[in-house]
């Protein structure tokens, strides 16, 4: 199979990456079909922590103005999403607008914003799919907004509203949101012909491994897509600097009381432990078992002529639920590669939040009996 | 170069845009097999036939519901080829080009040579024709659902699936606002483009884009609080209400019944 590869003139594997690549760049409203249902379904529960973090954020921060706001700013990011910005050498291409309403209002919101945008091109203008709405709006609605807005509120923090570094803090910040949603689209295609694939090895959906679909990705949206968010970025907010400062300012304003959260503190670490919860099968790959890991049928494998005794009788003692992270009824590996990371990490969570709650309470109410005996 | 200007192509998109969401209006109202289905029941039914069609693994059954999606449209008085030429130009023009070299490039055996020993895998066939109607029969779907149903009754339907309320209210606006701020779009690009005798060049058209940008943007915050004041003074107590009249027939029974059997029996059959 290799040797069928390779017979395949280098000139061409080039050309169709690029043609691949250039394709690709207008593919971040990824359409039903290049997506199994299992990885859509994973992609809603990714996405479902951030959209009950909006709405709440929607009821709880700001006042019922915001309703309009929100409803206002996502017609907004529905319509920028419109314009052909022209780059140079004549071509054209799209804005997202998230790292824009990110900076605006923060990513909370923004998450809310362009996911209602998404919903409505998915359902009222075929644009992106409707079972892959999860993974469009993870990787348009979180990803995008989140970086951005991460990379943007690093640089400006103490900085002043009428500040010059606002500007190429949010062109950065846009730029990077996007390459990093590119990357993020580039996973999602690319686990599925690993994943899902028929007896004969035909990939069922997006046919291209990660090896070719994470430069076609990343590359082209790096170059263009995200030159193209950052340009759009740029102007907005170099047009607000100018005429409309206090625009600038509302999320400031509504952040003044702002707590970080459990959750907020530790978000880098929850969307990295969800991206591995997803790409967990790529273990799969790799042939063999993890070194010292063995179970007893395998030491024979191993070249070992008997079972240590001890071994063979302590094995037999716990036989898990989830044996080598595999549910049989299911019928797919994968899935149960997935579900078992799922649970396991859901498990792990339960057992550390049950450890400090039994270790912090304590704590707690005897800081409030000696505040209430200070007072 | 005129036709290519920054100005022409983002007024030819919004009017498409425009034009597109009327057409959808106006067949929604028309009367055909698809338009007396209940929309909560179409809204799930097709649902569950999209998760068949996105699990299957068989390319005759993408077949047989692509064909069944072309009859439907057919019987709802949708414009065969209008319909056709809206599914298959998005595919035509952007999976078949993603589709193509996966053709060569998947690893199996060989189906047929071309000239310069480039060779076609039989995987690579299959994977490219389960690629292509996949994604036409999911879009077509979802277009039935799009041309058959008017925008309010599916927001309404959305109700169905939980979202919550706050989240059912900025929809409908959002829905209303794109058409205003579009509009609004419309005339700043038009506005200019009757002042201009030549292209711009690229530096002064990107200061355009910044500036228009801008402007909506300015314009979209300034109108959310004066909606805001609009909804206050006419009673809104932060509870959206609809009216809902949709009737639950039989025949949306049948065809939720039949969905939901399409769906188990491409699951656990096919």
């Amino acid at each position: 199979m290799k040797r069928l590869i390779q017979s395949i003139p280098a000139g061409m594997k080039l050309y169709y990456a690029v043609l691949v690549g250039w394709m690709l760049t207008t593919a971040m409203h990824i359409p039903d079909g290049y997506l199994s249902p299992v990885t859509c379904i994973v992609m809603f529960a990714l996405v479902l922590p951030f959209w009950a973090r909006g709405v709440k954020k929607l009821r709880e921060k700001l006042n019922a103005k915001t309703a309009p706001l929100v409803a206002l700013l996502a017609a907004f990011s529905f319509v920028i999403m419109m314009f052909n910005v022209p780059l140079p050498g004549g071509t054209t291409a799209h804005a997202v607008g998230g790292a824009l309403i990110a900076i605006i209002l923060g990513p909370e919101i923004a998450t809310i914003a362009v996911s209602i945008a998404l919903l409505i091109q998915a359902v009222f203008f075929g644009d992106g799919g409707i079972l892959s709405f999860g993974a469009n709006c993870f990787n348009m609605a979180v990803v995008l907004p989140y970086v951005s807005y991460a990379i943007y509120h690093a640089i400006t923090k103490n900085v002043t509203i009428t500040s010059k570094r606002r500007l190429w803090a949010s062109a950065l910040g846009a730029w990077a949101g996007l390459t990093v949603a590119a990357f993020f689209a580039a996973v999602e295609f690319g686990i599925q012909p690993a994943l899902f694939h028929t007896a004969d090895g035909t990939p069922l959906y997006a046919p291209y491994p990660l090896s070719v679909s994470i430069p076609a990705m990343v590359i082209p949206h790096a170059l263009i897509a995200s030159v193209v968010e950052a340009l759009v970025t740029v102007a907005v907010v170099a047009y607000l600097l100018r005429a409309n400062k206090p625009a600038l300012q509302i999320n400031q304003e509504a952040q003044a009381p702002a707590e970080v959260g459990g959750f907020a503190r530790w978000r880098p670490l929850w969307i990295t432990l969800g991206v591995l919860i997803v790409i967990s099968p790529l273990g799969l790959l790799a042939p063999g078992t993890a070194w010292g890991e063995w179970g007893t049928e395998q030491f024979a494998s191993l070249g070992l002529k008997f079972i240590p005794t001890g071994l063979a009788s302590l094995s037999s003692l716990w036989s898990a639920p989830l044996p080598d992270y595999d549910l049989p009824a299911l019928g797919n590996t994968n899935i149960g590669y997935i579900l078992s990371a799922a649970v396991g990490i859901i498990l792990i969570a339960i057992i550390a939040w049950l450890f400090t709650f039994l270790v912090t309470t304590g704590k707690k109410s005897s800081n409030n009996i000696a505040a209430s005996q200070g007072k | 170069m005129a036709q290519n200007s920054f100005v022409e192509s983002t007024l030819v998109e919004i009017n498409r845009t425009l034009e597109q969401s009327v057409f959808a209006e106006q067949i929604a109202r028309e009367d055909g097999l698809l338009q007396r289905f209940d929309p909560r029941a179409k809204l799930i039914g097709i649902l569950l036939l999209l998760i068949a069609v996105g699990s299957t693994h068989q390319l005759w059954v993408l077949g047989v519901f692509f064909v069944i999606v072309l009859l439907s449209a057919v019987l709802s008085k949708i414009p065969l080829w209008t319909f056709v030429k809206r599914v298959c130009l998005l595919v035509l023009l952007f999976t078949s080009l993603i589709a193509l070299p996966a053709l060569f490039l998947t690893p199996g055996p060989a189906l047929w040579t071309l000239p310069g020993a480039v060779i076609i895998t039989r995987t690579g066939a299959a994977t490219a024709a389960f690629l292509l109607l996949r994604v036409t029969t999911s879009i077509s779907l979802a277009t039935l659902l799009i041309l058959t149903t008017p925008w309010n009754d599916v927001l309404k339907a959305m109700g169905i699936l939980h979202l919550p309320d706050v989240i059912v209210l900025i929809l409908a606006m959002t829905y209303r606002y794109i058409h205003l701020l579009l509009h609004e779009a419309n005339d700043m690009f038009t506005a200019r483009k009757s002042r201009l005798l030549r292209p711009l060049p690229r530096a002064q058209e990107r200061q355009l884009l910044g500036a228009t940008g801008g402007v909506l943007l300015s314009k979209s915050l300034s109108l959310s609080s004066e909606v805001y004041l609009a909804m206050q003074s006419r009673g809104y107590h932060h509870y959206p209400r609809t009216l809902d009249d949709f009737q639950f027939h039989w025949w949306d029974g049948l065809m939720l019944i039949i969905s939901l059997a399409v769906l188990l029996s491409v699951l656990f059959l096919a």
